[in-house]
């Protein structure tokens, strides 16, 4: 009975620090299928963070909080779009800028919510969870953004390998100047996955200020949002990859903290590095294969549009 | 029935176009009956192109009207062009490589069909017009030919009234170009028009019943091509008299200058092909051709050959008789061996430097650097000699590469590559894209510095060019090279087969092709 209760606290507590990098990861490989790259996850996953705690501590609603977390991150989204998308400016630059101006902005629209209180959304939703039995306790922690990146990397695999709008996305993504030729509206599709991208990156932001450590700090998000940027690359942009990739990094997580726990004599800076290392370190064996990286990699990346005509 | 007959398919009137400083498309007008086929003919630049984007409604002329069928339209955009019944095979095809083939036609529809419906209507057909199509396969795997099959059936099964080809030969084997022009006539015959734009003239001759010809954006000339010549058809596109490329001196064999035995190398590219198995032996004063479809290894022959890719052994290539497997460009280059790539911009020239600092770029080595500085005024000398012997059309040696047109630009390099005196030239589809008098130009080229004793290599994918300038011919057949064969004792049928793949195991010149 005891090893169930730990298994189960091992496996809710791995899906819960493997959510935000599946969503954040599920909105930047939308972008970047459709040939965007927006190094800016980092920036607007604080964005989200930081307005999603904002909007729940003052409306008492962490749903309204949430859709501010998606509209703030959509909305940082927009900016790059339209730098780089309408305006044609370089996408790693611009991304790199997106990302320290989300640092910033964040820590000054949070810089007064620092220390404010806030209860997890899992006792917002069930009002009965600190009287419930431990295992039921453990459940309950799976709150529905949870649920939500469970159930995503399934989705994402059906809309984007069986859909025709999964196809038109694959295609501009693939050659631009072709989807044009055939009529297809190529800036219109980027900005929708662009804008897509950014309000996962904001859901994703929130859940940690919301739900996974309930409280705003400056630069809470912490590198996820890096470490989802490379998921997607390691993944060699496959939604099922993509959630491998995320559970194990939040497996490692989870690792660490029992690690440190267990008062393992191991610098505790070793320890947070642990994750990180593991995600890339596998990742990278994962994707050695340089002609398989080629093949599925959109051929179009980071490469800007112009309608020559 | 008569009446209908009587109204144009597609009516052009007065289309002008134009791009900042020049006039792309000037008071072109011209009509299409239904089921003719219709030749647009022209050099490039002529504005051929331009014309079809604004008939596909890629382009938006800026005066001018269209009337389709008796009624005047407004062609907004590709969706509006197909709705009216237009169809359009363009020359780079607009496939996507990671999508299968279903998928790819998929993406020219409308939206109402799933994919397994539009398989069914893919192989209908591809049956019924003979068009070997397999709708589950990926287009990387597929042949150039097959590519095109596919945009074909994309356009059929919009069940078009006007089919525009755009150079549909330029990538096909003989045999294949024969297959698709089976298939035009068909369609003609069923009532749809088809407009076909080359500058072949001998294709526009088999095919064709009716061409306007273009010049420098404006209509210059109609004809009949069954009844006008090649010659007449010619020098209405060119404007003038045509001149003739002749080879100049005898062949003598020569010493091995470029040795090749058995080359096997494989790509690096996702789509690449290996090559495998390579021998040959190039001599002072020949001209070898090689002939293939475009993504037979020919792009990794040139690179194994330069020098861009090392060979496996120093002795699988030999240059002069060193051997020169493991070096890379610029010891090759040492070595006179001289490379005209198949991409001017970007690998044969840089867009952004004036000519006088292209022509230094490759021929560095041959003393126009002095103790580690560049000697400017005999570079200087040297672009300015190119720009005069190849007649090149440019504002000077310190105009950007850039502001060059795509033949200029070629004959600058040619220029630059022969103008050391190189033992060994490789030239990558020297003519491609170039119009017919510069083509001319690099044709003869080629062959004085052959007869001067150079030993050069032509790859390229048009055959009578290869007949015309080459000693020998071999085929570059899915990685693999045929044995060079003598240009007059071969034919571009047999070429053409061993181009489609057919290599004959072990039947040497005894081929008796007697046709």
């Amino acid at each position: 009975m005891h090893e169930t209760e730990i298994l189960l606290a091992v496996v809710v507590a791995t899906l819960r620090a493997a959510t935000p990098l599946m969503i954040a990861g599920f909105g930047e490989l939308i972008a970047e299928r459709s040939g965007v790259l927006n190094l800016g996850v980092e920036g607007m996953m604080l964005m989200g963070a930081s307005v999603g705690f904002i909007g729940t501590v003052a409306t008492g609603s962490p749903i309204l909080g949430f859709v501010a977390a998606m509209l703030a991150g959509a909305a940082l989204a927009l900016v790059f779009g339209v730098l780089t998308l309408s305006l044609m400016a370089n996408q790693v630059a611009t991304g790199l800028a997106l990302t320290i101006f989300g640092v910033g902005f964040s820590a000054l629209v949070g810089v007064g919510w620092i220390g404010t209180p806030l209860q997890g959304i899992a006792t917002d939703i069930w009002p009965g969870l600190s009287k419930a039995s431990p295992m039921v306790q453990q459940l309950m922690l799976l709150d529905p953004v949870v649920w939500l990146a469970i159930l995503l990397p399934f989705i994402a695999q059906r809309f984007i390998y069986r859909t025709r709008a999964g196809l038109i996305l694959r295609a501009v993504g693939e050659s631009h100047d072709v989807a044009h030729a055939l009529g297809y509206s190529v800036l219109r599709i980027r900005y929708l996955a662009v804008l897509f991208g950014g309000a996962m990156s904001g859901l994703a932001g929130a859940y940690l200020s919301l739900a996974y450590t309930p409280m705003w700090s400056d630069n809470m998000v912490a590198g996820r949002g890096w470490i989802a940027l490379a998921l997607v690359v390691f993944s060699t942009w496959k939604p099922l990859w993509l959630a491998i990739g995320s559970l194990l990094f939040g497996f490692v997580t989870i690792a660490q903290f029992q690690a440190e726990a267990l008062g393992l004599d191991v610098s505790p800076h070793l320890l947070a590095m642990l994750p990180y290392l593991a995600t890339i370190v596998v990742l990278v064996l994962i994707s050695r294969d340089a002609t398989r990286l080629k093949l599925n990699a959109p051929a179009a990346l980071g490469r800007p549009f112009h309608a020559t005509a | 029935m008569d009446a209908r007959s009587l109204t144009p398919r597609l009516r052009l009137s007065g289309i002008t176009k134009r791009y900042a400083a020049t006039l792309a498309n000037s008071d072109i007008s011209l009509s299409i009956a239904p089921g003719e086929i219709h030749a647009l003919l022209g050099e490039n630049g002529a504005g051929k192109s331009t014309l079809v984007k604004i008939i596909y409604g890629v382009v938006r002329p800026d005066a001018g009207a269209i009337a389709w069928e008796g009624a005047p339209v407004e062609i907004a955009d590709p969706n509006a062009a197909r709705r009216l019944g237009v169809g359009m095979v363009f020359q780079h095809f607009s496939l996507f490589e990671s999508l299968t083939v279903a998928e790819n036609i998929a993406l020219g529809l409308g939206a109402s069909e799933t994919i397994a419906e539009l398989t069914v209507r893919i192989e209908e057909i591809a049956r019924r017009y003979g068009l070997a199509v397999e709708p589950t396969r990926h287009v990387h795997h597929l042949s150039v030919g097959e590519r095109q099959r596919v945009e074909i059936v994309r356009c059929l099964l919009q069940s078009p009234r006007l089919l525009i080809m755009d150079e549909p030969t330029s990538v096909l084997t003989p045999q294949e170009a024969e297959g698709l022009f089976d298939v035009l006539r068909r369609l003609s015959d069923e009532g749809c028009s088809v407009l076909y734009i080359s500058h072949k003239l001998e294709e526009i001759k088999a095919l064709c019943e009716h061409a306007t010809v273009l010049r420098a954006g404006r209509v210059v000339g109609e004809c009949d091509p069954r009844v006008s010549t090649e010659q007449q058809m010619a020098e209405l596109m060119i404007g003038g008299a045509l001149p003739t490329a002749h080879r100049a001196a005898p062949l003598r064999e020569g010493r091995p200058c470029l040795e090749v035995a058995r080359l096997t190398l494989m790509s690096d590219e996702p789509f690449g092909t290996h090559l495998r198995d390579i021998s040959f032996t190039l001599r002072d004063g020949e001209i070898l051709g090689i002939a293939g479809v475009a993504g037979n290894g020919q792009k990794e022959l040139l690179a194994a050959l330069s020098g861009e890719r090392r060979a496996p052994t120093a002795e699988a290539v030999r240059i002069g008789g060193v051997a020169a497997g493991l070096l890379g460009p610029a010891a090759r280059r040492r070595l006179h061996q001289s490379f005209i790539p198949e991409e001017r911009l970007g690998r044969g020239a840089v867009a952004e430097f004036p000519l006088r600092e292209n022509a230094l770029l490759t021929v560095y080595q041959a003393g126009f650097v002095r103790g580690g500085l560049i000697r400017f005024a005999s570079v200087a000398r040297y672009a300015r000699d190119i720009i005069t012997r190849f007649n090149v059309k440019a504002a000077g040696i310190d105009a950007a590469g850039s502001s060059l047109s795509g033949g200029n630009m070629q004959k600058f390099i040619v220029g630059r590559e022969i103008g050391t005196n190189p033992r060994v030239l490789l030239a990558a589809h020297p003519t491609w894209g170039v119009d017919i008098g510069a083509a001319i130009a690099i044709r003869q080229a080629l062959m004085d510095l052959a007869a001067a004793g150079s030993g050069v290599l032509v790859v390229s994918e048009d055959l009578a060019e290869l007949f015309e300038i080459s000693d020998y011919i071999a085929v570059l057949s899915g990685g693999r090279l045929s044995a060079p064969k003598r240009t007059h004792e071969t034919t571009v049928e047999e070429v053409g087969l061993l181009m489609g793949g057919k290599m004959e195991a072990g039947a040497g010149p005894a081929v008796a092709d007697a046709a």
